[in-house]
């Protein structure tokens, strides 16, 4: 569904990503892990073309991407939930939700995206009652939900998301990681998860890559992640 | 469902200026409100672009002055009708506005504040400068600029000029009303809240601050040539560094973040000088002391201040907007 090939991302003049590649099919959870400053957001960046890539090819759906605005990528159905969830504080739950339909709401189908919020409240009934405050104020998981909410409003065929656990305690992280579960089996999504607490992701998905200073060093089934000596030591503490 | 009933609002102010030269029959008090019309048509235009778009800009007195210079310079010199002078003027204006806002936009904070600033010291020493065509320091002295006339009525009087100005500024308050609580108007404040995530989203952000910066330059335009018909002369004085900086100052007064707050920030910031008169040698003293105590206990403006108000009256708790917003 998603392919990405020998990608080579910059910042400045720095290279991030060295000839990455990986490939997403269709229904399957995949999770990348890696240290900080592998290029995890990174790879993310460059798939929404926030920061396209300088050389290689991202192709969706068969349709070559590379190089398209963010606009055009979120309207083909890829959608971001960025690291540290970047909700927009100072504007109300609502408004939230609605700037995450940004790029397919028009007048005529307003009624189809007043439909998709009952869809989301529906998997966070936490929101419901919130939706006027202003997001600045929920709690860290409410606002974890509400990034993912978001991103969901532009109904995205496949859903990337950074760090869905990050400063958030166990409990809330167990509750976000089961309604990504549900988002697969429910909604059909595709998701690609990047994580750093390396155990729930993998338990969650069908196959996992791991990324190192820009390069993928080792990628299979969920098992073989699991069970590999080396990831053992240096991502799941073992 | 969504929207906010703006017209409510809307149509009580629309009584409030109908009704306002029937409690102000002094000449020269209605055209203080004349001139409180004119300067609030530019600050709605950059409080689109300060307290939405979250963009700032200390060169806006240059729009506003260009406004100015093209209706007295084509309706002078050059005897075209006042109208399409003024329609000239604000396309001038937005081409300038989108060659200088193209490249400073892609600045933040303190550097664009520069960049802006440096923007509206050129084209205040363009005005000095160009003596040939703008008449230089002593201002546009060639020919007298006309009245403007609206179908068949020639705005002279200052109770045409009222009607004339707050008109218009009306239909313009109609339409940033509908911008802001549009898809335009959110994407606008999801820049202000976190450009990175609006990227995300999808919002072109790079071209809605472009946008944002030439509309608000054509509001000022558009104020400029309103206040050259009514002054009907212009000087390169009240287009410099300091009307920049009350413009902004209107717009932070008056709240941050709400079109209603740049227009109660331009009603006080000209009515207040006017008012304080009678304590002569001290009144620029007492304006210090009030912008000052707005400041300091009202961080959202006179806007934000009233909504604060409003609130405890109606004591909603978790609704804090102005302590965000400001």
């Amino acid at each position: 569904m998603l392919r990405i090939q020998n990608i080579r991302s910059f910042y400045g003049n720095l290279l991030v990503l060295k000839n990455l590649s990986l490939h997403i099919n269709e229904g399957e959870i995949v999770t990348l892990i890696g240290a900080n400053g592998s290029g995890k957001s990174t790879l993310l960046k460059s798939i929404m073309g926030l920061l396209p890539p300088r050389q290689g090819l991202i192709v969706f759906q068969d349709k070559d991407i590379t190089h398209l605005r963010t606009e055009k990528i979120v309207r083909l159905g890829i959608a971001l939930v960025p690291e540290g969830r970047h909700i927009f504080a100072p504007l109300s739950v609502q408004d939230n939700l609605l700037l995450g339909s940004y790029s397919r709401y028009s007048f005529r189908n307003k009624s189809e995206v007043m439909a998709d919020f009952d869809r989301i409240f529906d998997l966070f009934p936490h929101l419901v009652k919130k939706r006027k405050q202003l997001a600045g104020t929920l709690s860290g998981g409410e606002q974890q939900m509400l990034a993912i909410g978001r991103a969901l409003m532009s109904r995205p065929r496949i859903l990337l998301l950074d760090e869905p656990s990050m400063g958030l305690a166990p409990i809330i992280v167990e509750d976000i990681f089961a309604k990504i579960t549900k988002l697969r089996s429910e909604e059909k999504t595709t998701i690609l998860l990047v994580e750093q607490n390396a155990e729930m992701a993998l338990d969650i998905s069908d196959r996992g890559y791991v990324l190192e200073t820009g390069k993928i060093v080792f990628q299979g089934p969920r098992e073989d992640l699991l069970e590999n000596a080396e990831i053992k030591r240096a991502y799941l503490g073992k | 469902m969504m929207k906010r009933n703006i017209y409510i609002p809307y149509a009580v102010f629309l009584m409030i200026v109908l009704l306002a030269p029937m409690f102000v029959k002094n000449p020269y008090y209605l055209g203080v409100l004349v001139q409180v019309g004119i300067f609030s048509l530019v600050t709605m235009g950059l409080s689109l672009l300060m307290g939405y778009a979250g963009q700032i800009s200390l060169g806006h007195a240059a729009f506003f002055g260009m406004g100015a210079y093209a209706s007295a310079i084509l309706t002078g010199t050059c005897h075209w009708s006042p109208w399409l002078a003024m329609g000239a003027g604000m396309l001038i204006t937005a081409c300038v506005a989108w060659f200088v806002g193209t490249p400073s936009l892609k600045l933040k904070g303190h550097y664009l504040a520069m960049a802006t600033l440096g923007f509206g010291l050129i084209v205040n020493i363009f005005f000095l400068a160009e003596v040939d065509l703008t008449g230089g320091p002593s201002g546009y002295t060639f020919a007298r600029i006309p009245h403007i006339t609206f179908i068949k009525w020639t705005i002279k009087s200052e109770t045409s000029s009222y009607y004339f100005v707050w008109g218009i500024l009306l239909v313009i308050l109609l339409l940033t009303l509908h911008i802001i609580h549009s898809r335009v108007g959110r994407a606008l404040r999801s820049i202000h809240a976190d450009e990175e995530a609006a990227r995300a989203m999808g919002v072109n952000t790079a071209q809605y601050k472009v946008g944002i910066f030439i509309l608000s330059g054509i509001y000022a335009s558009l104020a400029g040539s309103l206040y050259a018909h009514y002054i009907r002369f212009v000087a390169p004085d009240p287009f410099g560094l300091m009307e920049s900086v009350l413009l902004v100052t209107m717009v932070i007064v008056g709240g941050m973040g709400s079109i209603w707050g740049a227009i109660a920030g331009a009603a006080l910031l000209i009515i207040l000088p006017e008012a304080l008169r009678f304590f002569q040698d001290y009144n620029i003293l007492i304006y210090g002391a009030i912008l000052l105590f707005i400041m300091l206990f009202l961080p959202g403006g006179i806007f934000g201040g009233s909504q604060m108000l409003w609130l405890l009256i109606r004591k909603i708790p978790g609704r804090r907007q102005e302590a965000k917003d400001g």
